[in-house]
């Protein structure tokens, strides 16, 4: 992967294969950290399953036997001076936090948050995503159960709408002056 | 900094437009795979540039959706066009460029783009 929010974009992938209806996303930038963390309250995973995941060959899906989305997300992470960890519990969901550091000149660029988020939310009507993001003591927040609540029943895909989170999303993150 | 106003005013348009377009939906769907090698292919500005397009063209009756493998990674950004009473169409190692053809093409006049699919990939 490129940039940073492309893994983001496979990692919540994850989240929506487990059923999620919320999934957040949560970046931090802070003494010299860069956090990168998604949760979600889907199926979650059995300790079993837990210990297979740090394994690179495991993946439940029938039709291909290695799973790649999280180990190139962990390998990103400790390429850059970082590491992820995942937790997880049946029935409640999975949060995967993956640390970076900030300055390692192997960390790949955050990149384009807004296009990830702009994905997520226009090809899955019936989650809700909340995206934080903090830099030292700024921060910015957009959670699609609010912006349901003005809507009134108009789909958050319509394209004037979309438009709006997209300005909105880049209006937010830019205010933070955002190193990553 | 854009205003939750701005938003309500935008909601009051989609309202009367979408009152509008009702019942024009029939089926048509374009699915990109969004698996870890179709993002890593390029799957996302692929995708963004099929929605821009359809918008474009007030493809109203078409759905924009995603899946996750499908099996082929090597020819991944992939894209299938399902049309009701047609044949699923897969197109392969899909860039934006293509796109505009693709919707031109196949989903406004009804030709699916030969030289873009995987059959002919595989040649
Ligand atoms: N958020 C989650 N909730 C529940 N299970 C998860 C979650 N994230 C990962 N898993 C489990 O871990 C497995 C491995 O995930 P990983 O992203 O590495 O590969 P994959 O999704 O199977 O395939 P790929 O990402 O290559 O398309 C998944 O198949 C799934 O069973
Ligand atoms: S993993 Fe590549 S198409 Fe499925
Ligand atoms: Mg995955």
């Amino acid at each position: 992967m490129r940039e940073l929010s492309l893994n983001v974009l496979d990692i919540a992938q994850n989240s929506i294969a487990a059923a999620a209806t919320l999934v957040t996303i949560e970046i931090e930038e802070a003494m010299g950290m860069l956090t990168i963390r998604i949760g979600d309250n889907g199926r979650g995973m059995t300790n079993e399953q837990l210990e297979q995941i740090r394994d690179p060959f495991y993946t439940t899906r029938k039709t291909r036997r290695v799973g790649m989305g999280i180990p190139l997300f962990r390998m990103a992470a400790e390429m850059a001076g970082g590491s992820l960890a995942i937790e997880s519990e049946v029935g409640v969901g999975t949060t995967v936090t993956a640390r970076f550091g900030l300055d390692h000149i192997d960390r790949m660029p955050l990149g384009d948050m807004v296009g990830t988020m702009d994905t997520l939310i226009r090809l899955n009507p019936g989650i809700d995503f909340l995206y934080r993001h903090t830099v030292d003591e700024r921060s910015f927040e957009l959670d699609t159960r609010s912006l349901r609540e003005v809507l009134d029943g108009v789909p958050l895909s319509e394209p004037d709408i979309m438009d709006w989170i997209d300005a909105n999303l880049t209006e937010g993150i830019q205010s933070l002056g955002s190193n990553a | 900094m854009k205003s939750i106003a701005e938003l309500q005013a935008l909601r009051d348009k989609a309202r009367e437009k979408m009152t509008v377009r009702e019942g024009s939906h029939d089926g048509t769907r374009v699915v990109v795979g969004m698996a870890t090698c179709g993002i890593a292919a390029g799957a996302r500005p692929v995708l963004k540039a099929f929605t821009e397009e359809i918008e474009k063209r007030h493809l109203g009756h078409v759905a924009v959706v995603q899946t996750g493998c499908i099996g082929m990674c090597q020819f991944e950004p992939i894209v299938e066009v399902i049309a009701p009473g047609k044949e699923k169409v897969t197109y392969g190692k899909v860039t934006p460029e293509m796109v505009a053809k693709i919707v031109t093409d196949h989903l406004v006049n009804g030709n699916p783009v030969a030289e873009y699919t995987v059959a002919n990939l595989m040649k």
